[in-house]
C-alpha cells in the first residue's frame, strides 16, 4: 500500500509540476467563453458590415417586392433566357426567376448562382417569398393584419415538479436539456483525455525500459494502481481549480459589470430602459431563475463521482492496451473495443438519454457500469429515482473493480513483452496465464 | 551460508521451457558470473531472484531464508535494458527509485548525493535525464542500483555501452562493494568480464545449467596438458612424450609452436627433451581461457 502511494505521488508531482498543466488548468476556463464571446462579436459584426450581394432578378409574375434587408435587387430588363446569358459574365451573386404562379400552388421559382448557396440564404428568401404570398392571400381572402395577430397566439407550458415531500420546483426543459448534454460531453472527453494520458505513460514506462527496474521494486499491479491513482488525483485537483475559478470569476465579472443586484430589480431596470425588451426579457428572468435553481452541489458531486468512476473502469483498460504494445501507432487498434461503450452512450446522450430521460434504454445505460458515466450525467439533471442511482454507482464501483482486475492480469505479463506481435488471443492468454 | 541457492528451479512458458530444473549455489562475498549465450534462460532467472516472475517449480533461498517480498530491498538490478525515466530530473530519479526500495526519502537523498560526489556529478542533480548522455545515465542508473546497500546486486550486462574509462571505474565500485561484502552476480557473454573478475561460475545453455563452479577448479578440469614453447632452431614433430600440434615461424630462426604432453608424464621431463632438440625461450601451460570452455561446451551440446 505505501508502494503504491509512492507511486501515486510521483506520477501527481510529475504531472503537476509540468508547465502544461498549469497552463491548461488556468486558461482553460478562460479560454472557452473567451473563445465563445470573440466567435459571437465575429458573427455580429460581419453580418452588421457585410457588403450586400446584388441579386438580380426576373419577374413574370409582377407581384414581386423585393425586400432590401439582405440583398440589392436590381430587376433585369429583358426575358429569363438574357439574363442567364447576361449572369454568366457578370459579378452579381445570384439570378432569381420567378415564373408567372399560381397563388395558391407557386411553383418554378428558381434562383440561378455560380457558387452551391447556403442554406440560409435559400431560407431568407423562401421566408421573404412566402411573406408575400401570405399577404398577396390576405387581401385575396379578406383577412386584414389585425384578424391575423388575433388569431396568433403563444403559448408555453409551465412544467412544475411535484417532490415527495409535497415541495414545488418550476422545472424547464431546455435548461435540463442543456446541462444533461454539456456534463455528458465533458463526461465523455474527461475520460477520453485521461484514458489516454494513463495509456502515454503505460507505453513510455515500457519503452523506455525502465518499467523492468520499477517491477523489481513493486508488483507490477501496484504500479498501475499507483499511475491510475495518481492521475485521478490529478484529475480531481484540476476540476476543483476549475469550480473555484469558475465561481470567482463569474462573481467578479458579475460584479464588475454591476449585476450583483437581485435579477428581478435588474430585469426591471431594463424594461424601463428598453420598454420593447419587455417580452423577451420575461423569458430571461426565467431562465435565470432556474439556473439559480439547479443544485450544482448535487451535480459537482455526481459529476465527480462518474467522472471518478468511468476514469477508473476505463484507465485500467488504457493501462492494459498501453502495457501490451510497443507504440501508440500499435495500440490504435485496441482503443476500438474500449471506444464502443464509450460511443454508445455519447450517441445514446443525443438519440434518446435527453428526449426521455426515464425511458427503459436511458435507465439502463445509466446503471450498466460501461456507459452508465455519459448516460447517467444526461439524466441527472432531470432527477434521477435513488434506488436507481445507488444500483448505478455500485454496479460502477463494482464495474471499475473488475476491469482493473482483468486489465492487472494483462499489465503484468504485457509490460515485460518486447516486440511480441499482440493480437486478442495473446493477450487472453497472457491473462489467463497463472501468477 | 551461500547468499543465494537456486533450488531445482523451472519455468515454462506456453511454447517453450524457459528453464530446467536449474539447481545453483552462489556463495556470500563472492562474483558470481551466469554465463551463457543469448536466450538461454539467464533473463529468466534473473527476473525470477528479482520476483519480477514467478517460477513454475522450485525454490529459492536468499541469505538462508525462503525468497519473499521484504528481501526486494536486499537485492540491487541493474538490468541488461537499461532505463530511466526520461523527464524526471537526476535528484529526485535516484530518491524515487531508492524509496521503492524501501528507503526514506531523508535518507535516499542524503545517499544519493554521496554517491554522486563520489562520481563527481553533482552538478547533474537537476539535470533531467533526456539531456543526459547514455554514458552519464548509465551511471545514474548504477547509482540507483548499489545506492540502497543490498546485499545482493545483480548486474545484467553492466560494461555494455561503458566507454573504457567509465568501465573501469564501475569495475572499482564492483570490487568494492565484494569488499564490503556483497555478493554480485554478473550475467554476461563476455567472457574477458569473467577473466578478470568472477570467483565462481555458472553455464547456462538451452535452459539447462551445464557447468558450476569456482572459476580456478573448472580451468583445471578443462586444462589438455598443452603448452606454448618459443623457441630457437625447428625441432622433430613428435617424441615419446609430446605430441607436436603446431608450429610457426616467427622470425628467422624463432618459432611458437604448441605441443600436447602424452599421458604419464610431467613438464619438467617434456623441458628437458625439449631442450636437447632445440633452444628454449619460453615454456607456458596453455590454460584454457572461459571463452574456449564457454565455446567448446555450448558448441558441444549443440552437436548433440
Amino acid at each position: 500500500m505505501n508502494k503504491i502511494w509512492l507511486i501515486m505521488r510521483r506520477e501527481f508531482l510529475n504531472r503537476v509540476q509540468k508547465k502544461s498543466f498549469l497552463i491548461a488548468t488556468i486558461l482553460l476556463p478562460l479560454i472557452f467563453p473567451l473563445l465563445m464571446a470573440i466567435l459571437v462579436y465575429a458573427a455580429i459584426e460581419q453580418k452588421k458590415h457585410a457588403s450586400k450581394e446584388v441579386v438580380y432578378y426576373v419577374d413574370d409574375s409582377n407581384r414581386f417586392v423585393p425586400d432590401t434587408a439582405k440583398y440589392i435587387f436590381r430587376k433585369f430588363p429583358g426575358p429569363i433566357d438574357d439574363a442567364k446569358k447576361a449572369f454568366q459574365h457578370d459579378q452579381s451573386h445570384g439570378l432569381l426567376f420567378i415564373p408567372n404562379f399560381d397563388l395558391s400552388n407557386p411553383q418554378g421559382i428558381t434562383l440561378y448562382t455560380k457558387v452551391n448557396p447556403s442554406p440560409n440564404e435559400l431560407g431568407d428568401l423562401e421566408g421573404m417569398l412566402e411573406n408575400q404570398v401570405k399577404e398577396l392571400k390576405m387581401v385575396k381572402f379578406n383577412i386584414s393584419q389585425k384578424v391575423l395577430d388575433s388569431i396568433k397566439t403563444d403559448i408555453s407550458i409551465r412544467t412544475i415538479n411535484i417532490s415527495e415531500e409535497g415541495h414545488e420546483e418550476t422545472s424547464n426543459t431546455n435548461v435540463l436539456f442543456g446541462i444533461g448534454m454539456a456534463c455528458g460531453i465533458m463526461m465523455y472527453i474527461f475520460i477520453f483525455i485521461y484514458g489516454a494520458q494513463i495509456m502515454q505513460g503505460v507505453i513510455e514506462e515500457k519503452t523506455s525500459k525502465v518499467v523492468e527496474v520499477i517491477v523489481s521494486s513493486v508488483k507490477p499491479f501496484q504500479l498501475m494502481m499507483g499511475k491510475i491513482m495518481g492521475l485521478a488525483s490529478v484529475g480531481l485537483l484540476q476540476f476543483l481549480i476549475w469550480i473555484i475559478l469558475i465561481t470567482t470569476l463569474s462573481s467578479v465579472v458579475l460584479g464588475f459589470f454591476g449585476l450583483e443586484m437581485p435579477q428581478q430589480q435588474m430585469m426591471n431596470e431594463m424594461n424601463r430602459q428598453y420598454p420593447e425588451a419587455q417580452l423577451q426579457n420575461q423569458g430571461m428572468i426565467e431562465v435565470m431563475r432556474l439556473i439559480g435553481q439547479i443544485p450544482f452541489g448535487y451535480l459537482i458531486f455526481n459529476f465527480l463521482f462518474y467522472f471518478l468512476g468511468g476514469y477508473l473502469l476505463y484507465g485500467a483498460l488504457f493501462a492494459a492496451v498501453g502495457s501490451a504494445v510497443d507504440s501508440p501507432a500499435e495500440a490504435q487498434q485496441f482503443m476500438f473495443p474500449i471506444t464502443i461503450p464509450m460511443l454508445i452512450s455519447y450517441f445514446g446522450l443525443f438519440t434518446f438519454i435527453l428526449d426521455d430521460p426515464d425511458g427503459t434504454i436511458s435507465t439502463w445505460l445509466s446503471i450498466i457500469p460501461f456507459t452508465s458515466p455519459i448516460a447517467m450525467m444526461g439524466r441527472i439533471g432531470f432527477g434521477v429515482p435513488g434506488w436507481q442511482l445507488a444500483l448505478s454507482m455500485v454496479s460502477l464501483i463494482g464495474g471499475f473493480i473488475f476491469t482493473t482486475w482483468v486489465a492487472g492480469r494483462i499489465y503484468r505479463v504485457g509490460i515485460l513483452m518486447h516486440g511480441t506481435k499482440i493480437n486478442y488471443k495473446v493477450m487472453a492468454k497472457w491473462f489467463m496465464m497463472k501468477a | 551460508m551461500d547468499a543465494l541457492v537456486v533450488n531445482q528451479v523451472t519455468k515454462r512458458y506456453t511454447n517453450h521451457v524457459a528453464l530446467d530444473d536449474v539447481s545453483l549455489n552462489i556463495p556470500q562475498h563472492t562474483i558470481f558470473g551466469l554465463l551463457g549465450p543469448n536466450g538461454a534462460g539467464k533473463t529468466t532467472l534473473i527476473r525470477i531472484i528479482n520476483q519480477i516472475i514467478n517460477a513454475d517449480h522450485g525454490d529459492i533461498i536468499i541469505f538462508g531464508e525462503k525468497l519473499q517480498e521484504k528481501h526486494i530491498g536486499a537485492i540491487g538490478y541493474l538490468p541488461e535494458e537499461r532505463g530511466l525515466y526520461k523527464k524526471l530530473k537526476v535528484g529526485d530519479q535516484l530518491i524515487y527509485l531508492a524509496q521503492l526500495k524501501g528507503l526514506s526519502a531523508k535518507v535516499a537523498a542524503e545517499k544519493s548525493k554521496n554517491w554522486m560526489r563520489k562520481f563527481q556529478i553533482t552538478d547533474w542533480w537537476n539535470k533531467k535525464v533526456e539531456d543526459l548522455s547514455k554514458g552519464m545515465a548509465q551511471k545514474v542508473q548504477f547509482i540507483s542500483t548499489v545506492m540502497h546497500e543490498p546485499r545482493l546486486i545483480i548486474l545484467d550486462e553492466p560494461f555494455s555501452g561503458f566507454d573504457p574509462v567509465n568501465a573501469q571505474l564501475i569495475t572499482q565500485e564492483i570490487l568494492e562493494l565484494k569488499q564490503k561484502g556483497c555478493t554480485i552476480i554478473f550475467s554476461t557473454h563476455r567472457m574477458e568480464t569473467v577473466e578478470d573478475l568472477c570467483d565462481d561460475i555458472a553455464l547456462i545453455n538451452k535452459s539447462k545449467k551445464i557447468l558450476e563452479g569456482s572459476k580456478k577448479k573448472i580451468k583445471e578440469t578443462y586444462r589438455t596438458n598443452t603448452y606454448t614453447v618459443e623457441h630457437r632452431g625447428m625441432f622433430s614433430p613428435s617424441s615419446e612424450r609430446f605430441e607436436l600440434i603446431s608450429q610457426k615461424n616467427l622470425e628467422d630462426t624463432f618459432f611458437k609452436s604448441v605441443i600436447k604432453m602424452k599421458d604419464g608424464n610431467n613438464p619438467n621431463q617434456l623441458i628437458r627433451d625439449l631442450t636437447e632438440v632445440t633452444e628454449v625461450h619460453s615454456f607456458i601451460e596453455k590454460i584454457p581461457s572461459m571463452s574456449e570452455i564457454f565455446i567448446t561446451l555450448v558448441k558441444g551440446e549443440h552437436h548433440e
